[in-house]
């Protein structure tokens, strides 16, 4: 099956600031892409160029089976964006704005109410449709702006941190939804909020300072790759080794009773009711056998946090300072 | 599409006060300087019966007025251009369009279609009060007829001229202002023609006003309406080739 998005070696150099070095991006139908990385990374950028927003330096982008910058109309023709801002107009209603959303995607006279009111009720917007846009609230027009996106049914979802100033009530709906939507089409979503990707996503992608760092499905994230063993015997390294799947062994602490050790191997997770067995027949005293996850906390803050905790640790001491001052001053 | 983006452009200026308070200070104006004009007319009235092919009504009191028109038309022209590209750049709207399936070209020219089809509202508008003289005497009708397509013709140039400004700034004011600037030296600069004798035929070759003047005298000279097409089309192409850079270097 072909990619709904294949984008390969992005980049973008804004005049002294190469905003996205080498990503590449893919998309398979069914599946919802949690763009991650923290402020500034490029995930704007990134979105933008597979939008046809932005050109990229270099780089080439193929949507739906026609490259972007050959067939640009064709290619847009199957994605709906969702930009960091809403792109709405004030002075319109709901019913305005959509249709005019849609024409603009060339959707024909005939199929526009329709689409209009299935992208309406999608939203949750019923009622609302001759209401003027500024006069809704903040939530609301992020519902608008994902109507819009999705209006004229495209192949390809691109929201840019969709859920940004939403109440959590907003927040849990604006997921169904976009789990909903994860079913029939392919969706590219930014954030930097780790739960919704947890929550809505089944790959994720780590942008870090314009660059990709991290491309895995949830799937494999979720398995296990490391089991704290806890055993009543100290028994050596080398046999605990033997265990199914293991591949390397480190014994952690070491007392009287309690022998810590810390099994790894990337086949774990199907291994551990073996283990378990084998620990029992050979009469190791297992007290503890615990599958250690691998939270998307750790990895996206082991891969981003490296060069940026100088910067931090800078601002802490000043932030120390200031409060000296004032304290000084206040005495 | 250019239809629909121009359609959307016409909607949003009649859903904001600004477009009807346009309407009603130049109607305001215009009806002001229209009664000045026939009073005048009505002074002068007795002497032009004793000179032989006097002008008449057209000559004296709508080509005045259609002159005078130009000097609204350039001041209201930057207020409705400022907004077509600066403020959607602003407001993120412009996203909306440029992931859309539409080319820069059906942008731009959508906009200035939507821009243009305002101010022939206007110069429409303008146009009902002299021909309401047609109850009460005989008109020129095709003086008025190229009057009227001078009148056309200006607007064509001067929403070209301001789209390209708001196409360059982030600020519908800056577009305003820039705009109203270039505005009054294309229109003004035939004075320098006039005061020097060398660079002449420059100075006024590049004047709004020198080629606008003669269709009020009904004559439609081709030339004229060449430096009009050429104008709006030259700062058409400028505004497409700018969304177009924007969108790579940005």
């Amino acid at each position: 099956m072909s990619a709904l998005i294949q984008a390969s070696h992005l980049h973008k150099i804004y005049r002294d600031n190469h905003a996205v070095n080498d990503v590449s991006i893919e998309l398979h139908q069914g599946e919802i892409l949690g763009l991650l990385g923290p402020n500034g990374a490029g995930k704007s950028s990134c979105l933008q160029m597979l939008c046809g927003v932005l050109a990229p330096s270099e780089g080439e982008i193929i949507i739906n089976g026609s490259d972007l910058l050959d067939y640009p109309n064709k290619a847009k023709q199957s994605i709906g964006y969702l930009p960091d801002k809403p792109p709405l107009y004030p002075e319109l209603t709901i019913d305005e704005y959509l249709n005019y959303a849609a024409r603009l995607r060339r959707v024909k006279s005939s199929e526009l109410s329709n689409l209009r009111q299935r992208a309406i009720e999608c939203c949750g917007l019923e009622g609302y449709n001759t209401r003027l846009i500024g006069n809704l609230s903040k939530g609301y027009q992020q519902r608008v702006g994902i109507a819009q996106a999705i209006i004229h049914q495209p192949e390809i979802i691109v929201l840019d941190e969709p859920t940004v100033g939403l109440d959590p009530i907003q927040m849990i709906e604006i997921r169904k939804l976009i789990l909903e939507l994860g079913e029939q089409h392919g969706i590219i979503l930014s954030t930097h909020i780790l739960p919704e990707v947890q929550a809505v996503c089944n790959r994720v992608q780590i942008i870090h300072r314009g660059k990709s760092v991290f491309n895995k499905k949830m799937i494999e994230l979720k398995k296990t790759r490391q089991v704290r063993l806890k055993l009543q015997q100290n028994i050596d390294i080398a046999s605990i080794n033997n265990l199914p799947s293991v591949e390397s062994v480190t014994q952690t602490a070491k007392q009287a009773t309690d022998n810590y050790y810390l099994l790894s191997g990337n086949n774990l997770h199907a291994s551990l009711a073996d283990i378990s067995t084998q620990c029992v027949t050979n009469n190791w005293g297992l007290l503890e056998l615990s599958p250690l996850e691998n939270t998307l906390e750790q990895i996206f803050i082991s891969l981003t946090a490296g060069d940026d905790k100088h910067a931090d640790g800078n601002c802490n001491n000043e932030d120390h300072s200031d409060e000296k001052h004032n304290s000084e001053q206040a005495a | 599409m250019i239809f629909q983006i121009a359609l959307r452009e016409l909607r949003s200026l009649f859903l904001s006060p600004l477009a009807w308070i346009i309407l009603g200070v130049i109607q305001g104006i215009m009806a002001w300087k229209f009664l000045g004009f026939i009073d005048y007319f009505f002074e002068i009235q007795a002497d032009l019966i004793k000179i032989k092919d006097a002008p008449g009504v057209t000559d004296l009191v709508i080509a005045p007025l259609f002159d005078f028109s130009k000097i609204l038309l350039l001041i209201i022209c930057p207020l409705i251009t400022m907004r077509l590209l600066s403020e959607e750049r602003q407001s993120g709207s412009l996203k909306l369009l440029l992931s859309s399936p539409v080319s820069m070209t059906e942008i731009i020219l959508g906009k200035y279609l939507g821009a243009c089809s305002f101010f022939i509202i206007v110069i429409l508008i303008i146009a009902i009060m002299p021909l309401s003289l047609l109850t009460s005497t005989d008109l020129d009708l095709g003086k008025i007829a190229a009057g009227m397509l001078g009148q056309l013709l200006t607007i064509a140039a001067f929403v070209s001229l301001g789209l390209y400004m708001s196409s360059l700034s982030d600020q519908p004011v800056n577009a305003a202002v820039g705009t109203f600037g270039l505005l009054i030296l294309f229109f003004i600069i035939n004075i320098a023609g006039n005061a020097t004798t060398e660079g002449n035929n420059f100075f006024n070759y590049i004047s709004i006003t020198h080629h606008s003047i003669q269709m009020l005298r009904g004559i439609v000279n081709t030339a004229d309406i060449a430096y009009f097409i050429l104008f709006s089309l030259g700062f058409l192409l400028l505004s497409i080739r700018q969304l177009d850079s924007q969108r790579i270097q940005s």
